[in-house]
């Protein structure tokens, strides 16, 4: 079978790519190397839909800032997931920064972004009493939001799906050809051929490329270290607390995240390895020395989780969308800030630029846009957890208590697609909360071995060799058995 | 295992309690033999025992019972005990919200969501394990660490295996059983390493479970780093100077696949958060008054969700107390008021209850922050007289210290508050030094002396 479009990589472009496609009267395969869609550097993004006046004017990422966070709303109510207008400040600590506020105000009355406005002192104080008192003046915008980035990876994957789109996960790409029929793609289990490859290989963008024999580009993998802080602190600061940012980074935010907790992070660290996902001491100092200067009332005792995501910058920092050299092979690459706001309309663009080259999208008349609404016990009201529990005995049982997710959610997940202990975590948010999933990981494994009809030693974290629990050892075997034990 | 689920629930209770522990069973049954004639028990697990299910080890209840139990064997008397006084247990339910009327919202597997009132409700919600995070331990994100609780269940309940060589953060109790579980179950233990210079769990478990099966303690050592992309594959340990900073030129490397944490329990206390009780930031529990009742009229706490024990023993004692108050208040005229305030003084970390009265006796809990030989234990007026002194051998901050307090010893005092200090003794006895009371002298190994 020849598909139209193979995509590389199941991160949130790659999975609004599948969406977007989704659409047409097409055959799309999505291949994600991981073991689920999002878990790459998608996973550990801030969740933040940018303003739209941040990314400089001129460039491809200002451009797509704006117009992807327009697309959100849409696609959190067809999808059903969350999305939170919560709005930012920028604010200036320092006379000098002052001239950067001006700046971001420029670049918001040329896209002609509504509301965006200088806030004084006073002002930011009255809507944000959390703030150092050395905080002179803000910029304020309405349009920035907060999302969960994983969720809208699932939701755009499983509505692409839904619209027959295919998926395949532990599928990287070995090897790429270009041939009469199509570009013939190589993965572990098959070979695949489709006319057009689009690379969304992220932080592997340019090794993909080098597979096609197009690299023009290198990716310069930045890691960021986040933090995440107890719900004690739900409700300290409503907006996202940008400082003024540096040309490199955008700095160190607080992030009133969409579940509520509050984030801090992440740091900017050029690092030779990609896989490189670690969190160091020093980066927990910058960030708390950091954060602390914004609002002196958040300390590391509050810290619930850590982790550390790596950013797939591009030379020159800008994206690098759009057709190659090679016929039929498409980037989406370079994606960094502000990428997940500018997804969907990455996405669409992508589209665009596969019509031009000659692929005729058709619209499909049995298109679903819209997903059945997903149960989460926690966000219902009394009234609403009353009536779901009485119809649904599935929903009784809380698994996970410091974030109160119940069993039909868990096996709702499971359904969904989830494979692994992660995957539960990121759909059901079971194992996020303050306890880090001391009471419910036994709970969640036991739920997921029975779903998926595999013993508990065959369930992983995040797939292969990240297992979880092994066998009692046989005192009776011999030592060349033992050895060959995982 | 006798278990038995209520067909239907109560519209009222005299008495709920939160939690089917061994604090929760014990007030349950305490509450019902002070008058209470309707007690439930709500529970989440599918049977009530609390964490008592999974200590398969002996060593309880040798104040409560006179025997030496294990974990299970302890909990199935209480839960007998409840049964056969007419206790409901609702098991597999959780207690979604307690507001201010005493209207206990719970959900049931068998009916959804339900609403009960209570005359007097007892907290009894036990604790959770500190986490990494808690502990703020850099480095990457593989699968293979633990809470030792966790790892724990897994053993014990699931008969499987955390992982094949773990090293062990943390020495407090559930860390030192787990460490000798792991060397009966063949799995191989490099060491327990413990940031303190000294022990964080009690003496006999050191002894019983370290020394016996010659696993190494690591005293003033920590973690410093986790490596390993999928699975754990090693950790970076280093010793710590008197400030308790890591020093990295003294680092080493311990190839494990399995890193267990044990570095303290907290109050579980999302319920008496959103009930706004009055937290004691020092216990991370709610302030209590002589009867465990808590800064709202008929709400009650007891066990590790109001401090955290050394011994399950001392739970029933403090459940005891906390679920025949709870029955008095829902029944009859509920007890005077306290009129005596306990303060923490020096090296005192936290005392419990946070007040008693003059007029009756009490068993009043407290923590050192340091260990200390030779010293005593001092209830000082605010004048500055001291009012009373007890003489300790040693204290030990994995110990709890217990004071019984009788009406007589505070005759002569009239009320307000009094501080309780922990101070060397000026002249210490001859007999002190002779019996070695905690271990000091635990053997502290390092690379490159022994193997």
């Amino acid at each position: 079978m020849r598909y139209d479009v193979l995509i590389i990589g199941g991160g949130i472009v790659g999975c609004a790519l599948a969406r977007e496609l989704s659409r047409y009267r097409l055959r799309v395969v999505l291949c994600e190397q991981e073991a689920e869609v999002g878990f790459g550097t998608s996973k550990a993004n801030s969740g933040i839909l940018h303003g739209g006046h941040h990314a400089s004017l001129g460039t491809l990422k200002g451009e797509l800032e704006w117009a992807g966070n327009q697309l959100w709303d849409v696609l959190a109510v067809e999808l059903g997931f969350g999305v939170r207008r919560v709005g930012e400040l920028t604010v200036a600590q320092q006379a000098e920064q002052l001239s950067v506020l001006d700046t971001l105000l420029h670049h918001a009355r040329v896209r002609q972004i509504p509301g965006v406005e200088r806030w004084s002192a006073a002002q930011v104080q009255a809507a944000e009493p959390a703030l150092a008192s050395t905080v002179l003046a803000a910029l304020y915008a309405p349009t920035t939001g907060v999302v969960n980035p994983y969720e809208a990876c699932y939701a755009l994957a499983a509505n692409a799906v839904r619209n027959g789109v295919e998926l395949r996960t532990l599928a990287p790409v070995q090897q790429l050809d270009l041939q009469e029929e199509g570009w013939v793609v190589t993965l572990p289990q098959a070979r695949l051929v489709s006319r057009f490859v689009v690379n969304a290989a992220g932080l592997w963008a340019d090794r993909v490329a080098e597979l096609a024999g197009v690299r023009t580009f290198s990716i310069h993998p930045r890691k960021g270290e986040e933090y995440l802080l107890d719900k004690r602190l739900q409700g300290l600061v409503r907006h996202v607390i940008f400082p003024c940012p540096s040309p490199l980074s955008k700095g160190i935010l607080i992030i009133p995240t969409y579940d509520g907790t509050l984030m801090v992070g992440p740091t900017a660290e050029a690092v030779e390895d990609r896989a490189d996902l670690s969190t160091s001491a020093a980066g927990a100092r910058s960030v708390f020395a950091a954060v602390r200067q914004l609002v002196p009332g958040i300390s590391e005792k509050d810290l619930i989780a850590q982790f550390a995501g790596v950013r797939a910058p591009a030379d020159g920092e800008d994206f690098v969308i759009g057709p190659t050299a090679r016929r039929g092979f498409l980037n989406a690459a370079g994606i960094q800030s502000p990428g997940l706001t500018a997804a969907p309309a990455i996405a669409r663009l992508l589209a665009d630029l596969l019509c031009e080259e000659g692929l005729a999208l058709v619209p499909r008349q049995e298109f679903v846009a819209v997903e059945p609404p997903r149960i989460r016990f926690a966000a219902l009201s009394p009234v609403e957890q009353v009536e779901l529990t009485r119809q649904n005995p599935r929903y009784r049982r809380i698994v996970c208590r410091c974030e109160q997710v119940t069993e039909g959610e868990v096996l709702d997940a499971v359904e969904q697609g989830a494979t692994t202990l992660d995957g539960i975590k990121f759909r059901t948010r079971a194992g996020m909360g303050r306890c880090q999933g001391g009471f419910c990981t036994a709970r969640c494994l036991e739920l997921l071995a029975r779903a998926r009809q595999l013993p508990l030693t065959a369930l992983t974290k995040r797939g292969p060799g990240s297992w979880l629990v092994c066998d009692r050892p046989d005192p009776t075997a011999s030592d060349f058995e033992k050895a060959g034990r995982p | 295992m006798i278990t038995a689920q209520p067909r239907h629930l109560r519209r009222r209770y005299d008495v709920v309690v939160v939690g089917g522990g061994p604090a929760g069973l014990e007030a349950a049954v305490a509450a019902q033999n002070a008058g209470a004639a309707q007690v439930l028990v709500v529970d989440r697990e599918p049977e009530a025992g609390g964490i008592l299910q999974q200590c398969i080890h002996t060593g309880f209840g040798l104040h409560r019972f006179g025997a030496e139990l294990t974990g299970p064997e302890y909990a199935q008397r209480l839960v007998a005990q409840a049964l056969v006084q007419g206790v409901d247990i609702v098991a597999d339910a959780c207690v979604l919200d307690v507001d201010e009327q005493r209207r206990v919202k719970l959900m049931t597997t068998a009916s959804g969501i339900a609403t009960v009132d209570a005359g007097a409700v007892v907290l009894a919600m036990g604790a959770r394990e500190r986490t990494r995070a808690a502990a703020r331990i850099p480095g990457t994100r593989p699968a293979g660490i633990f809470t030792a609780g966790l790892a724990q269940r897994l053993v014990n309940l699931y008969g499987l295996m955390p992982g094949r060589r773990a090293a062990i953060l943390g020495s407090g109790d559930i860390g030192l059983i787990m460490a000798r579980r792991l060397v009966l179950e063949g799995v191989e233990v490099a060491g327990v390493f413990e940031l303190m210079p000294h022990a964080n769990g009690l003496n006999r478990n050191i002894v019983q479970c370290l020394h016996d099966f010659a696993i190494p303690l690591y005293l003033s050592t920590t973690v410093v780093e986790i490596h390993g992309r999928e699975r754990l594959e090693k950790v970076t340990v280093a010793p710590v100077d008197s400030t308790l900073q890591p020093q990295l030129a003294q680092a080493w490397e311990v190839p494990c696949d399995t890193l267990l944490l044990s570095i303290g329990l907290i109050p579980e206390n999302e319920l008496s958060e959103q009930l706004r009780l009055r937290i004691d930031p020092a216990t991370r529990g709610p302030v209590v008054a002589s009867t465990m009742e808590c800064s709202r009229d008929g709400v009650f706490a007891c066990g590790n969700v109001v401090h955290i024990h050394d011994l399950v023993d001392f739970v029933s004692a403090e459940a005891m107390l906390a679920g025949t108050c709870a029955g008095r208040f829902a029944t009859a005229a509920p007890a005077p008021a306290d009129n005596v305030r306990l303060l923490s003084g020096e090296n005192v970390r936290y005392c419990v209850p946070h007040t008693i009265s003059t007029e009756r006796e009490h068993t009043v809990y407290l923590r050192t922050l340091r260990p200390l030989e030779s010293c005593e234990l001092r209830l000082v007026e605010a004048e500055g007289n001291v009012l009373y002194t007890k003489r300790l051998r040693y204290v030990f901050p994995a110990e709890m210290v217990t004071l019984k307090l009788r009406p007589a010893i505070l005759q002569k005092f009239h009320g307000g508050t009094l501080r309780v200090d922990l101070v060397p003794r000026a002249f210490p006895e001859q007999g002190d030094a002779a019996e070695p009371s905690f271990p000091l002298s635990a053997p502290d190994k390092r690379p490159g002396g022994e193997p």
